[in-house]
């Protein structure tokens, strides 16, 4: 099973398997991870999954689509690498994504 | 009270209700660092899932009930919280503080979360007993629902809100002939401005769906099964499918038989409290302060899972007020349509965009010139700064809110820190 690291503001990094098929949010809604709160459940309806794709990781994450980066754009200051973690799934290459969770 | 292992005396939380209200409380009570037993209790016999989906991507069949699941079984057991489903609670006894099963047995509970939700309002109308008939609120329903569904022939949705129109648009989808029956003037006629009624009633008109506003149903008819529709004036309508969608009740009977303080919903306080202190609710079944809105009672997923935080905190002795904005969403056919807000005592609206045409624009609800609302078409964008506006009570200019050139974001820039 694909590994997921969330890493927090402080640094602190926790790190999930995370089925393929899934997404990055239903992995941080299964750890109760902090600061994803994703109020609608992956409809890319609430932009409360919002997660900074490290760098590394960004060809692999792939780019939003137009609803997602208008409801990234919505949220105040989204950062290039900002995505809605609903919208990631999990697939084999995304095994050991590192994500940071805004603060 | 029950004796754990090590004889140390161990307390029981017990959460009536396995809706979403429950998979937020139950892992959030051991976050607030709640170590004794967390039992939740549901008539239904599935784990929480996220109902909105069900009249939209689960009918529509892209969706199976496992993904449905609001949290993987394995989550739930990782926070040791017990589940005992399919048993429903006959009664709550606050002296003994115990709840009763139908089956007679007793649980007794230390702390106790009322998350019983909803349940859809019926009608009392001849051969409504008929097998076609259908109301929609869980996934049995939707299975029996769909295999109901045949392509080419009629389907009747009674009741023209949202939950009717997005099952409208999923049954057109899936090949049928939609007729939609609303008893009031226009669709929507409950929670949105006649200009956003208007567009919806032209979008399904569009998708081919027949859309009749102000009709009464006054019976189905049919042979061992549905076959038609009776209206009050006389119309019969062929309907091998009959969706009711005509409302929720809230599940307040449990809290009301206890005792507990009740209003078209559980009354509870900021923190999820209701008038006993070892009881709290969360969710669709409760009367609860916004600070925006007054005392209201809300069918909403966020409002559950906020108000669920709330209520784990005051379980284990914290204040955690909660004061989210309400906000709502709903998918029908290519639109996205996402309200900000709740639209009560409006006094006037204005339109951003071009409703007569196309399938993208935003209703703003004004109040006294102050925003308290957005029904956002196709712009996520705008519902994401309509959010923030409202919740922030920045000042709005009724022309500036309707000329698209003027940019809303700007509104922020300019607000008084």
């Amino acid at each position: 099973m694909p590994v997921v690291k969330y890493m927090q503001v402080s640094g602190e990094i926790t790190e999930v398997d995370v089925p393929l098929g899934s997404s990055v949010m239903q992995g941080a809604v299964d750890n109760m991870i902090a600061g994803i709160v994703a109020e609608c459940g992956g409809a890319c309806s609430c932009a409360t999954c919002e997660v900074y794709v490290d760098d590394a990781w960004m060809s692999a994450v792939g780019g939003a689509c137009d609803i997602e980066r208008e409801m990234l754009e919505g949220l105040g200051e989204p950062r290039s690498n900002s995505r809605l973690s609903c919208q990631i799934e999990i697939t084999p290459e995304l095994d050991g994504l590192v994500v940071a969770i805004p603060g | 009270m029950t004796d754990s292992k090590e004889g140390i005396v161990e307390q029981t939380c017990i959460i009536i209700g396995a809706s979403h209200a429950a998979a937020q409380l139950a892992p959030s009570l051991r976050q607030e660092g709640w170590e004794g037993r967390i039992v939740v209790i549901g008539d239904e016999p599935h784990l929480p899932y996220h109902r909105p989906p069900l009249s939209k991507a689960y009918l529509l069949g892209e969706k199976n009930s496992n993904d449905l699941l609001i949290r993987t079984a394995d989550a739930y057991s990782r926070f040791n919280i017990e589940f005992r489903l399919g048993e429903r609670v006959a009664s709550i006894d606050r002296d003994r503080k115990c709840v009763t099963l139908q089956d007679g047995s007793a649980l007794p509970y230390d702390k106790l979360a009322l998350c019983t939700g909803t349940r859809v309002r019926t009608v009392a109308l001849a051969g409504g007993q008929l097998p076609g008939v259908h109301y929609l609120r869980g996934i049995a329903d939707i299975d029996r629902i769909r295999q109901h569904v045949r392509p080419g022939e009629h389907a009747a949705i009674v009741g023209g809100g949202y939950i009717g129109l997005e099952t409208a648009a999923v049954l057109k989808r899936l090949g049928m002939r939609v007729t939609v029956l609303e008893m009031a003037p226009r669709v929507l006629a409950r929670v949105t401005a006649p200009e956003v009624s208007d567009f919806f009633e032209r979008v399904h008109r569009e998708e081919g769906v027949d859309i009749r506003t102000g009709v009464t149903v006054e019976r189905f008819e049919g042979d061992g099964c549905v076959e038609r529709i009776v209206l009050r004036d006389g119309v019969v309508l062929p309907a091998s499918l009959v969706v009711v969608g005509v409302g929720v009740l809230p599940n307040v009977e449990l809290a009301e038989q206890a005792g507990l303080t009740v209003d078209n919903g559980i009354v509870v306080d900021a923190c999820a409290r209701t008038t006993d202190a070892d009881i709290v609710a969360a969710g669709d079944c409760t009367m609860h302060p916004s600070p925006y809105y007054g005392r209201i009672r809300l069918e909403s997923v966020p409002n559950a899972m906020e108000q669920a935080k709330a209520a784990a905190a005051a379980l284990c002795g914290k204040d955690k007020p909660y004061h989210a904005l309400p906000w709502f969403w709903s998918d029908q056919y290519d639109i996205k349509l996402q309200i900000a807000g709740l639209n009560v005592g409006y006094d006037q609206v204005i339109v951003r965009g071009q409703r007569d045409t196309g399938r993208s624009f935003t209703a703003f609800y004004l109040k006294g010139g102050k925003l308290v609302a957005a029904d956002c078409i196709n712009r996520a964008q705008e519902f994401m700064l309509s959010k923030r506006l409202i919740a922030e009570g920045i000042a709005v200019d009724a022309m500036q809110l309707s000329d698209e050139k003027f940019s809303l974001k700007s509104l922020f820039e300019t607000a008084p820190q």
